[in-house]
């Protein structure tokens, strides 16, 4: 219950930020950190909670993200349908690479592998077939109206990203209050031992995965809205699928508040060298890179890991645990 | 309640478990003993749907279960624990039986509750916010009993609990085993120690190199020269035969 | 219906291409035999040899086969230090951290090479980079020939120093029991570096082969590291013939889906490929069912 409190309480304070922050520029840092948030807690509930770790998550976020693009302009079916369509898409694709995946026993790095061979054969078709505008990309076209899911405030937008980030993390807040997410835990910790007593544990795995994807695409559907404009590499390239994890494992995977944790840090670093450095290519991705590294050989369990360490050692329990 | 008939099971030609029979009554404690590599794991894992038997069925409360996955089997009351102990590390004693607790209880708080009373009754009372990976052996033989136990089944299949625990720590197990049975949940175990399933089992079942070799009383199983051979070595039951008319002379 | 007389050519040069991403291919399956990891930063490490060999030429004229002398020697002593310093201390228990930490290091490595050499394609200007010979019909060009006689030629290096040297047999120890080789005496952290020196090296020599025919850019590792975990799979983890086969039939299917499905959907049978292996076959097509 107090987790809730504090979660409330945060998003509250971040929903406050466009009546203070003139800057659209730091508005818009603040609503892609949030964005990146949801990105890394939709990863968050696969790996976290399901134990498999993705490396193809744009898989769902491209889904989402084309679904509402060519709903729109192939069928003129308006945006607000297409971003519970792009959710729910992004659900239905996870959930039947889930169910061939897990059915054959696949996990760990060999997971990780064929969810980004998902996302390359996505990327290539996409980058093939008409409908999607092949290799040119996908253009919505401008039309500015709340009804449109286009908004001519900035601060709009923001509050879109932050209700939809609090709905993601709300949905982790109860897998760790409830039945479901402490079974998804004991097929993640030993699914031999969860099935022996009672778990379905594809079944778990294929809610978690589901979760994951919906989130993601809807993620994705509020990328296409706010930049109108997609294409294959942005829509299914790695750089999503990266972020994601990024962002998690940074955080602390399996946490709550991880996701929060690790946006801020990695996007507060990012700006920290583009502001020493220049806005060079690649040197954003760079540090990203190098905090994955360090974090991975360091701090394993990431910020929220390190805060837990810190705190059962002032403690004196010396259990690191939780 | 738990019927198993002319169960066998061949891995790679290896003959695991062959054309074993065995009834284990409501409200008893049935025992299945062997000496190491008989095969007894492998029947638990065949009985609980974790591998599926060559051939051979397998009833309980008078439903065919054979083939049937081993989460529908727990739903239906029959749970085993794991002679090689997994806990969920990382997780607390609390949530570790919690997860059992979860196949009948939806709510959170109940089930936490529910641990909570299972853990004082298998005396892991104190360890309830220690992580599972961090308990002792006998700590995690409990921790496997607790949270079959969590999940209120009919029969609960016992894999060598007392395996690897110290004389006082069986002492201290055997009763809560006892107190399962008293208040209702019928029991079947396996044990490598024949001497501490004599004092507690009603029925027992001797299994040597995949097959059924003897069954009745205990007392009676252990003196079947049978038994003796496979436990000691070929010629022991007449050598221990021999020595006894000896001293009777 | 597809002619023949095309089907040919594509086929044989798929073959070419076929053993250029076995050479690559090569390194990552002796390092995930070993070492049981898989080196995500195997494509970026490509990219590292390709600018190294490139430079090489740029700044000292060194043709790229004489690179050969230099680059897999600077590849391994690379390769080497980073399992000693980095990847050998990622793994906390769980392969994910090591791909984790491998697609770590091939982001920075990949993002540094942007940001010094920006993302231009470079190539190196060799006399003989048009040169081609006919075979059976079908011209080829003579480096894609030289590429595939070298990969073989790897392959069989490869398997005699696993097959017949000291250290050879040590990896192999290593490979089959780690506890038993430590127990023996083996130094398990200097021939795991060993290996993984090994493996990376052996992509020096894949760049050298490469460019002359091809051209190098930050993210040429791409295109290039998916095919490669394709070809391993294929040919079963830790195989070096799987390897050759593998990189074989990838370059084939390439070849030929790119005649039939046309240039951008050619590549999708690959990763289709990849998948279905990884479901129905995770052994590889030469390995057996643990």
């Amino acid at each position: 219950m107090r987790q809730l409190i504090i979660l409330l309480a945060i998003f509250a304070l971040i929903a406050l930020t466009p009546l203070w922050l003139t800057s659209e520029f730091w508005l818009n840092a603040v609503l892609l950190t949030v964005y990146a948030a949801l990105l890394g807690q939709a990863w968050n509930i696969l790996a976290g909670f399901g134990g498999q770790f993705s490396f193809g998550h744009a898989l769902f976020f491209g889904t989402g993200a084309y679904c509402v693009a060519v709903l729109q302009i192939q069928f003129g079916v308006n945006p607000w349908i297409g971003f519970v369509l792009g959710g729910l898409l992004g659900a239905l694709v996870a959930l039947a690479m889930g169910f061939l995946t897990f059915r054959y026993g696949l996990r760990g790095s060999y997971f990780a592998l064929v969810t980004l061979a998902f996302a390359e054969v996505f990327r290539i078709l996409s980058n093939s077939v008409s409908f999607t505008g092949a290799g040119e990309g996908i253009l919505i076209p401008l039309d500015r109206q709340a009804s449109q899911m286009q908004f001519t405030q900035l601060s709009s937008y923001f509050w879109l990203i932050c209700a939809i980030t609090l709905a993601c993390f709300l949905t982790v807040w109860w897998l760790q209050n409830g039945r479901l997410g402490a079974r998804m835990m004991a097929v993640r910790d030993n699914e031999e031992a969860a099935a022996a007593i009672g778990v379905n544990a594809m079944s778990v795995k294929l809610q978690a995965i589901a979760l994951s994807g919906f989130f993601s695409g809807l993620a994705g559907v509020f990328y296409a809205q706010k930049f109108l404009y997609l294409d294959p590499s942005i829509a299914f390239g790695p750089a999503v699928s990266v972020e994601s994890l990024l962002v998690a494992i940074v955080g602390g995977i399996g946490t709550l508040f991880g996701p929060l944790l690790g946006a801020a840090v990695l996007h507060i670093f990012a700006e920290l060298v583009r502001h020493v450095i220049g806005d060079e290519p690649g040197l954003s991705m760079a540090v990203y890179g190098s905090i994955l590294v360090i974090m991975v050989l360091f701090a394993p369990r990431g910020i929220a890991g390190i805060g837990r360490s810190v705190r059962s050692v002032l403690k004196g329990t010396g259990d690191a645990g939780r | 309640m738990l019927d198993v008939k002319a169960l066998s099971k061949s891995f790679q030609g290896l003959q695991a478990v062959d054309n074993v029979t065995m009834k284990v009554a409501e409200g008893s404690i049935v025992s299945l003993i062997g000496p190491n590599g008989a095969g007894k794991t492998t029947c638990f894992a065949l009985i609980t749907g974790f591998h599926a038997p060559t051939s051979g069925t397998v009833h309980f409360d008078a439903t065919d279960i054979t083939n049937m996955k081993p989460h529908r089997i727990a739903t239906r009351g029959m749970v085993r624990t794991f002679q090689i102990v997994q806990p969920f590390a990382g997780q607390t004693v609390r949530e570790n039986i919690a997860v059992g607790a979860h196949l009948k209880i939806a709510g959170r708080r109940d089930a936490l509750n529910k641990a909570q009373e299972i853990a004082a009754k298998v005396g892991l009372g104190a360890m309830l916010d220690q992580d599972a990976g961090d308990l002792t052996v006998a700590g995690r033989k409990r921790l496997e009993v607790a949270r079959a136990l969590a999940t209120d089944p009919k029969l609960l299949l016992l894999d060598e609990v007392m395996a690897g625990l110290n004389p006082s720590e069986i002492r201290d197990i055997i009763p809560v085993i006892k107190l399962l049975r008293d208040e209702g949940v019928t029991i079947f175990l396996i044990e490598h120690v024949m001497q501490a399933v004599m004092s507690l089992s009603d029925h027992t079942f001797v299994l040597n190199q995949g097959k059924l070799i003897a069954e009745g009383a205990p007392a009676k199983v252990a003196r079947d020269p049978q038994v003796i051979e496979a436990y000691l070595g070929k010629g022991m039951a007449k050598r221990m035969a021999d020595q006894g008319a000896g001293s009777d002379a | 219906m597809i002619n023949f007389s095309i089907l040919l050519p594509s086929i044989l040069n798929g073959l070419t291409t076929g053993a250029l991403y076995a050479l690559v291919a090569l390194g990552l399956t002796l390092i995930y035999g070993v070492l049981h990891i898989i080196n995500f930063a195997h494509g970026a490490l490509l990219m590292v040899a390709m600018y190294l060999v490139y430079f090489l030429y740029k700044l000292f004229g060194l043709d790229p086969y004489l690179a050969l002398l230099v680059v897999p020697a600077a590849m391994f002593v690379i390769g080497y230090v980073l399992q000693r310093t980095i990847i050998g201390n990622a793994s906390h228990g769980r392969d994910e951290n090591i791909l984790l930490v491998t697609l770590g290091l091939s982001i920075v490595i990949e993002n540094l090479a942007l940001f010094f050499f920006a993302s231009d394609t470079q190539v190196v200007d060799t006399p003989y980079a048009f040169d081609v010979v006919e075979l059976f019909g079908a011209f080829l060009p003579v480096p894609k020939v030289i590429a595939f006689v070298g990969a073989l030629l790897t392959a069989l290096a490869l398997w005699l120093l696993m097959g017949w040297t000291d250290l050879g047999r040590a990896i192999r120890a290593l490979a089959r029991e780690r506890k038993g080789a430590r127990l023996v005496g083996i130094n398990v952290d200097h021939i795991f570096a060993m290996s993984f020196g090994i493996g990376i090296g052996v992509l020096g020599i894949a760049a050298c082969l490469l460019l002359p025919t091809y051209y190098v850019y930050p993210q040429v590792g791409h295109g290039f590291v998916l095919i490669a975990f394709t070809i391993v799979v294929l040919g079963g983890m830790g195989s070096f013939i799987g390897a050759l086969l593998g990189g074989f039939i990838i370059g084939v299917v390439e070849a030929v889906g790119g005649l039939v499905l046309g240039e951008s959907l050619g590549q999708i049978g690959i990763f289709v490929i990849f998948i279905l292996v990884l479901l129905f076959r995770p052994q590889g097509l030469l390995g057996h069912r643990a």
